[in-house]
């Protein structure tokens, strides 16, 4: 238990550390992303009745912005102390090895969640954004944190290289969270992308963290947590069987 | 119960036998030096000890405990100082050895680690960030590290490479006192006259099998044929002893000696060419020697 507890307090502090670069620059580049969108649609597109757009847009925006940086912490994490080698401080501890998958992904929903609640103290003096169903939206806010977070583990075992971790996060990650519904509600898209949207895990997280907002959502909740419960439990034992077995660590 | 015990260790990487059916045992207490050009699979046997690596087939185990099947254990038993020069650049030296104390699941280790800040000369540098520290004392903190849980088997793998000639001083002082105090030490060198003066046995590892082990002092007795380095006035060796003659440098004639009493017979002939000795040195065999001759004959 010792060996979890130091290993998650110090992948916080390794992000605390540089928190300009973790929280403070996915912050600004977020709220970019809101003044260019509300700016340019705000007055054409009405996702949900009676909802503006920019209110829409908010969680989303949190939601993506929480994703990327959970996926980012435990990847760039694993992927820096694998090339400096450092990382065999931890393989020769006993630390076993699902703390070590505890560990980075409650230290990468935790960067996640600082950065999404970052977006809202921001936005919240100037946008009037419902909470409707709080619970809805912090179980989709964690299991989101955390698939994501165990997702980057993997990422950061797989590369061995950091434009092999840049390649899976701009060729995997980008484009699931960017077709996901952040900017827009599916129903807005064609039938065939609409069914392909479908068939994207995190446009589920992002549906049902919306639906704790607004009451409304192009899914059903419980179809939305079902999707993602069914994803954190087959990137969790991904994770742990990789981890286990010592895959492109303990060689 | 030996401190260290191998059975039938075998590593592979692809075609290349890192580790090939290896057998050791290391008892409590000993010194022992694990020599072996590079590539002999030095590195790959202590990666297996620390459990970085896996083996493919045989047992290891550290203080009675399995590596692989009572890991946390065998863990909890060894420190391992690694060869390459690695740190982690987020952290100062003091938080490195926090939190190196937590994954060993001591949460209140501050009185040890000022100990051992002070016995590696760290202590005024306790709260730099490691970027700042020369190479010199970033393997201090290397050793630091592998100690931060007092384990009883101390495996350092070439910690000495790259060291200037005051800290490697210190450190073997260092390390000596460690072992007298009880620690287990198994270390690598490049370095044959630091195993000399340091290991009290000797494994040495060629292709991935051990192809000596002994005592030093067995091993220094088994020294192939004993050398004389003669300066002769003219410089000019007897044809009858052109057969004995291993080389000619800087000035003087090293000819073979099989025993001391061929010694005698050699400076006659000499003496009859009408040559004479100005110079004679009889060298030790040292280990570099028997290592030479080991390495050759395998």
């Amino acid at each position: 238990m010792r060996g979890f507890i130091t290993l998650f307090h110090k992948e916080v502090m390794r992000f605390w550390k540089v928190g300009f670069q973790t929280v403070l620059a996915p912050l600004l580049s977020t709220m970019l992303y809101l003044l260019i969108f509300s700016h340019v649609l705000g007055k054409h597109v009405e996702a949900f009745p009676g909802v503006p757009y920019v209110s829409f847009l908010i969680p989303g925006l949190a939601m993506m912005a929480l994703l990327q940086n959970s996926f980012a912490n435990s990847s760039s994490s694993l992927i820096q102390s694998k090339i400096t080698g450092n990382i065999i401080f931890l393989l020769l501890s006993p630390v076993s090895y699902p703390e070590m998958f505890l560990a980075y992904v409650l230290a990468s929903s935790l960067r996640g969640i600082i950065v999404g609640c970052g977006i809202f103290a921001i936005t919240l003096w100037a946008v009037d954004i419902p909470l409707k169903y709080p619970l809805w939206a912090l179980i989709f806010a964690l299991t989101g944190s955390f698939i994501l977070g165990a997702i980057g583990i993997i990422a950061g075992i797989w590369a061995e290289k950091f434009d092999q971790l840049a390649s899976f996060q701009n060729f995997i990650i980008l484009p699931l969270t960017f077709l996901s519904g952040v900017f827009y509600s599916i129903h807005s898209l064609p039938p065939f992308w609409q069914q392909i949207s479908n068939l994207n895990p995190f446009f589920y997280l992002i549906d049902g963290f919306r639906y704790g907002f607004f009451g409304a959502s192009d899914s059903s909740p419980y179809f939305s947590l079902f999707v993602v419960s069914i994803c954190l439990a087959a990137v969790s034992l991904i994770t742990l069987w990789l981890l286990k077995s010592g895959y492109k660590l303990r060689n | 119960m030996p401190a260290i015990a191998i059975r039938q260790a075998c590593k592979q990487f692809g075609s290349l036998k890192a580790v090939d059916s290896v057998d050791l045992e290391i008892m409590q207490g000993e010194f022992f030096g694990l020599l072996g050009p590079n590539g002999a699979g030095k590195t790959t046997l202590i990666n297996l000890l620390s459990g970085l690596t896996r083996p493919d087939s045989g047992n290891l185990s550290i203080m009675g405990h399995d590596v692989t099947r009572q890991y946390r254990e065998a863990r909890l038993a060894v420190g391992v100082v690694p060869q390459e020069l690695v740190f982690d650049p987020f952290f100062t030296v003091r938080e490195v050895l926090e939190v190196q104390s937590g994954y060993f699941g001591i949460s209140a280790n501050e009185a040890w680690i000022e100990e051992i800040l002070d016995r590696l000369d760290l202590s005024a540098k306790a709260d730099t960030n490691m970027r700042a520290l020369s190479g010199g004392m970033k393997r201090r903190v290397l050793i630091a590290q592998a100690l931060v849980h007092k384990p009883p088997v101390i495996i350092l793998d070439e910690p000495t490479a790259g060291v200037d000639v005051e800290l490697r001083q210190s450190l073997w002082a260092f390390v000596r006192s460690l072992n007298q105090s009880g620690h287990t030490i198994v270390l690598t060198t490049h370095y044959l006259d630091e195993a000399e003066a340091l290991c009290g046995r000797i494994a040495m590892l060629k292709s991935g099998r051990i192809v000596s082990l002994d005592t030093t002092s067995n091993l220094l007795k088994t020294c192939p044929g004993r050398r004389v380095k003669l300066q002769l006035v003219p410089d000019n060796l007897p044809d009858s002893l052109e057969t004995e003659l291993l080389q000619h440098e800087s000035g003087y004639h090293v000819l073979k000696l099989e025993a001391f009493t061929d010694l005698e017979p050699m400076l006659e002939k000499i003496r009859q060419a009408g040559i004479r000795v100005v110079d004679m040195v009889l060298p030790h065999p040292d280990l570099e020697d028997v290592f030479v001759e080991i390495m050759r004959k395998q």
